[in-house]
């Protein structure tokens, strides 16, 4: 189901914790699990509950409940840009606008060869570097104008 | 680097960006010898609670609760497991200072931790950091790394006696996770759902045992208090408001980014730091502590200064101390209606005023927005929202309150132009403008 090298990351996190709660090691397994997937089907929900020894509809739960984890299939390169006020004020819609002359798309959709998924977020805490916008749920982009939403979307290519 | 500027740098101080992290950094910086000394002269618990009592140092979190105090409420003599739990899920709209101070300086982050365990008789820690800040999250890891590796955290530290083990749980995405209970609902593993107080954490935290939470800014100080004296550190700020503060300036100013400055500092020195008002331009309206604090107009704003009494006394918070400045270009409603949609997504639905209100609040701002308002509507929002304060399990329905309240006491007309006239008082072009791409400095 997963790679032995996913395995090792849950095992590094499960230790973390006491081992009456191995619980407590969910939310990083699933964000390790959707790595590796790309997005998390039931059946890697379910593995990882399995994995853990605790019922798979708590660990369904979590997967619902926090807005990073991608229960669909999106593209390759997931854009998350921040909308909220203190990005708006500096220019969030106006890089929701410049990816969507780009990209032909609008937030919560995704390109038709599979390639990128633009999404709108809530505050990532980076807002004095707005526009800001996160690829994949990893790397933080920072003072996006259009030459630099133009350099990230050929380093994507 | 968000790190602009300080005024009597205490967190701050010496940091060169990105390539004074390290441990080695830390520690030419004199890091780690508050430390040392507490556990090689073993100083006594109470004696290190009540050098932080001294400092006034108030939680920099967003409630502004005295640190000491909440130190001593621990019952640090009970056997058994103890946790100090460091809060860095830093998702108040507006905020961006812990994320800064884990990236910049993420040893006064566990140093503060231990000397904070050793003080309250914990002898397990976890630092919960924001889901979207995963660089920051790995960094932290490394510097875990680096102190274990040295000494500072884990078993039997510098041969003391004292134990702490310390982890960093990494969050994925969910606002609620940064009140306190509901981030301790995520450590264990479930969803992010506050719990009824009491118990309190001190009583009943994580894993049912006893817990202290504090924020990210609060913890890092902890060393630097400790290592100048809590008076020194009170004298930095003002009677009551003790120390220096980081804060976060956001939106229509020249140069924004994280500011240290004594709490007490005139409004109109920070904006002056972050280089003004962009284009020049005329301030309209500050939200001084974070997207949950009420909104001031610009012209109250410049004659108030940064501390929490002073903002508290002009109407609002000093909260997380974020400052998000808007310009004349700004347009009220459109503002409140991206915030309102904010905290009705953000609601956990747990309980009734808070999920039903948020999306009663937001509905109503919208269609406003959109020139579907009607006369009667800006009575309903504020009975809406009388219905939802102080009727829920956390203070995010509060939050969510606070802000429509202020928008529409204090730019009632701008609201009641856009019921009458169906559209904004600001032209939709200068809007536009006034928030679009910025060249930086
Ligand atoms: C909805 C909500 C969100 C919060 N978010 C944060 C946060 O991101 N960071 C934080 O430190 N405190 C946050 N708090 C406050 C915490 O509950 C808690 O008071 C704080 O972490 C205590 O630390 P302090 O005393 O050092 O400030 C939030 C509270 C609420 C109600
Ligand atoms: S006030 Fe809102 S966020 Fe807080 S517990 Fe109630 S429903 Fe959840
Ligand atoms: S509002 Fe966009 S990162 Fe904070």
């Amino acid at each position: 189901m997963l790679s032995a090298e996913s395995l090792k990351r849950f095992d590094r996190e499960v230790a973390k914790y006491p081992a009456e709660q191995k619980q407590s090691a969910v939310m990083a397994c699933l964000a390790i699990a959707q790595d590796e997937k790309g997005w998390l089907a039931p059946e890697t929900v379910e593995f990882v509950a399995n994995y853990l020894g605790m019922p798979p509809v708590a660990a369904w739960e979590v997967a619902t409940f926090y807005s990073m984890y991608e229960l669909k299939p999106v593209g390759k390169h997931k854009l998350t840009v921040c909308t909220n006020l203190p990005c708006a004020l500096s220019g969030a819609y106006h890089a929701v606008e410049y990816l969507r002359q780009k990209l032909g798309i609008g937030p919560g959709e995704t390109t038709p060869d599979g390639k990128f998924t633009v999404k709108e977020g809530e505050c990532q805490g980076a807002c004095g570097d707005a526009p800001v916008l996160l690829l994949n749920n990893h790397r933080m982009c920072g003072r996006m104008t259009p030459e630099q939403i133009d350099r990230l979307l050929e380093e994507c290519k | 680097m968000a790190l602009l500027g300080n005024i009597h740098g205490v967190l701050t101080a010496g940091l060169n960006g990105d390539h004074s992290w390290r441990l080695k950094d830390y520690v030419a910086r004199g890091g780690y010898e508050m430390l040392k000394k507490i556990l090689a002269e073993q100083i006594p618990q109470e004696q290190v609670i009540s050098e932080v009592k001294k400092s006034v140092l108030r939680g920099r979190g967003g409630a502004g609760f005295p640190t000491g105090l909440k130190w001593s409420f621990m019952p640090r003599s009970l056997p058994g497991d103890k946790y100090i739990v460091c809060n860095s899920d830093e998702g108040e709209p507006g905020t961006f200072k812990d994320r800064d101070i884990l990236r910049y300086n993420p040893h006064s982050v566990i140093e503060g931790m231990a000397i904070a365990a050793y003080s309250i008789g914990a002898t397990g820690g976890y630092n919960y950091i924001h889901g979207e800040i995963f660089e920051i999250y790995q960094r932290f890891e490394e510097a875990l790394d680096e102190a274990r590796a040295a000494g500072f955290i884990g078993q039997n530290i510098l041969g003391s006696g004292f134990n702490f083990e310390l982890f960093a749980h990494h969050g994925y995405g969910a606002y609620i996770c940064g009140e306190e209970t509901a981030l301790l609902e995520s450590i264990e593993g479930k969803k992010g759902q506050p719990r009824f107080k009491p118990p309190f954490p001190a009583s009943f935290g994580l894993y049912g045992k006893p817990t202290t939470i504090n924020n990210t800014e609060t913890l890092a100080s902890i060393p630097f208090i400790l290592k100048m004296g809590g008076e020194e550190f009170l004298n930095l700020g003002k009677p009551n408001n003790g120390g220096t503060k980081l804060f976060s300036v956001s939106g229509h100013v020249k140069r924004p980014g994280n500011y240290e400055i004594p709490l007490g500092t005139p409004f109109s020195t920070l904006l002056e730091m972050a280089g003004g008002m962009r284009g020049g331009r005329k301030i309209k309206a500050v939200i001084p502590g974070g997207s949950s604090a009420p909104v001031i107009p610009g012209d109250v704003m410049m004659d108030t200064t940064m501390d929490y009494d002073a903002i508290a006394k002009a109407g609002s918070m000093l909260g997380s101390g974020a400052v998000i400045v808007m310009d004349e270009t700004t347009c009220m409603v459109k503002s409140l209606e991206r915030l309102s949609y904010f905290y009705y997504e953000e609601s956990c639905g747990q309980c009734t005023p808070c999920r039903e209100g948020t999306s009663w609040m937001y509905k109503i701002v919208h269609r406003i927005e959109n020139g579907l308002g009607k006369p009667e509507d800006l009575d309903l929002l504020n009975n809406v929202l009388g219905n939802i304060m102080g009727r829920t399990i956390c203070a995010l329905g509060d939050a969510a309150a606070l802000p429509v309240q202020s928008f529409v006491k204090h730019f009632r007309k701008e609201f009641e132009y856009h019921i009458e006239h169906k559209t904004c008082l600001v032209p939709k072009d200068v809007q536009w403008a006034g928030s679009g791409f910025h060249h930086f400095e």
